[in-house]
């Protein structure tokens, strides 16, 4: 089980969260413009890391906010929590 | 020959999410404390007369606070609409995550950076909903009565904090959490708003407000967990 800072609420139980995937994936500028392949890429397509990965959560069960966390995913360490709309921290490796 | 009917009215018909299982919270929960000054009869005892009984020191007690009026407020905070809003309710609205604001007759529960619950007495939402929309004054936000999206259970008493930790992981310990404080979290893996509205030498007083289709099984749960506290406890 995490305990994740809600960055409003702090400190919650996993149960409380929902995963909401990959952050900092922008919408394409011009999706019109966009071949199959690279609107499939936006869709689809995520980072699989072996270490820190940028991710948003939300406090489903709670305040019903979305934010950013930074976990990692081998040892399930969350190294940062951040509102959404900021940009991602530097994290040392 | 025509019998008398009692006149059918909207409040007649209406009926609580748990109005049927009145009767099983008052036989679960433990009666209310003698005012010592009403028991000449233990003045034979003194030195157990000071101790309260077992079931006062284990004490749990349930109910339904049925149809609260409920509105949710979505508005920017800070603006000059929260302004108008804190001069018409007669507080700020709190900005604090997790507080509460009382005025009056009213309980305003932080949920979120944007937005509250203005908790009433039953029958003073459109009122309200109309000293909320009227300050408001077409300022992006909304005031939405939600009242029948959710029911309120009351749990007091020096146990309630302890059937609470059974299906509750947030931290109600008086250092922690007290009047004032709120809270949208799960219990028993349901979602409930915790507002803890008083604490007195008799024990801590929850209101739990839990969605209509998850009130019974709550309050299933509820009444299992309390059951331990109407027995003398165990010992090894
Ligand atoms: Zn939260």
């Amino acid at each position: 089980m995490l305990l994740i800072a809600c960055p409003w609420c702090g400190e919650r139980e996993e149960l409380e969260f929902h995963y909401g995937g990959q952050a900092h994936v922008a919408h394409p500028a011009e999706p019109e413009g966009l071949s199959d392949s690279q609107w499939g890429e936006y869709l689809f397509v995520r980072d699989n890391p072996k270490g820190p990965f940028a991710e948003r959560w939300s406090h489903s069960a709670g305040c019903r906010r979305w934010f950013n966390v930074v976990r990692h995913t081998v040892t399930h360490e969350i190294l940062a929590v951040y509102p959404a709309g900021q940009p991602k921290p530097v994290i040392l490796p | 020959m025509t019998r008398r009917e009692p006149a059918v009215t909207a409040d007649t018909l209406r009926r609580s999410p748990l109005g049927h299982l009145a009767a099983v919270f008052a036989e679960h929960s433990t009666p209310a404390e003698p005012s010592p000054a009403g028991e000449p009869s233990r003045a034979a005892e003194p030195s157990r007369a000071a101790e309260p009984s077992i079931a006062a020191e284990r004490c749990a007690r349930l109910r339904e606070v049925p149809f609260l009026a409920q509105l949710d407020l979505q508005l920017e905070p800070g603006g000059p609409a929260a302004q108008r809003i804190a001069a018409a309710l007669g507080t700020p609205l709190p900005t604090a995550p997790n507080s509460v604001a009382e005025a009056g007759e009213l309980r305003v529960l932080w949920l979120g950076p944007q937005e509250w619950l203005v908790i009433g007495p039953d029958g003073s939402a459109p009122a309200t909903a109309a000293l909320l929309s009227a300050a408001l004054r077409g300022e992006p936000g909304s005031v939405v009565d939600v009242s029948a999206n959710r029911t309120t259970l009351e749990l007091s008493g020096r146990t309630a904090r302890e059937v609470l930790a059974k299906g509750c992981a947030l931290d109600l310990h008086p250092r922690a959490f007290g009047p004032g404080d709120c809270a949208q979290t799960l219990l028993s893996t349901v979602h409930v708003i915790l507002d803890q509205i008083d604490r007195t030498d008799a024990g801590p007083t929850y209101r739990l407000l839990v969605r209509g289709s998850f009130a019974q099984y709550l309050s299933d749960w509820l009444l299992d967990a309390m059951e331990e506290y109407r027995h003398p406890p165990l010992t090894p």
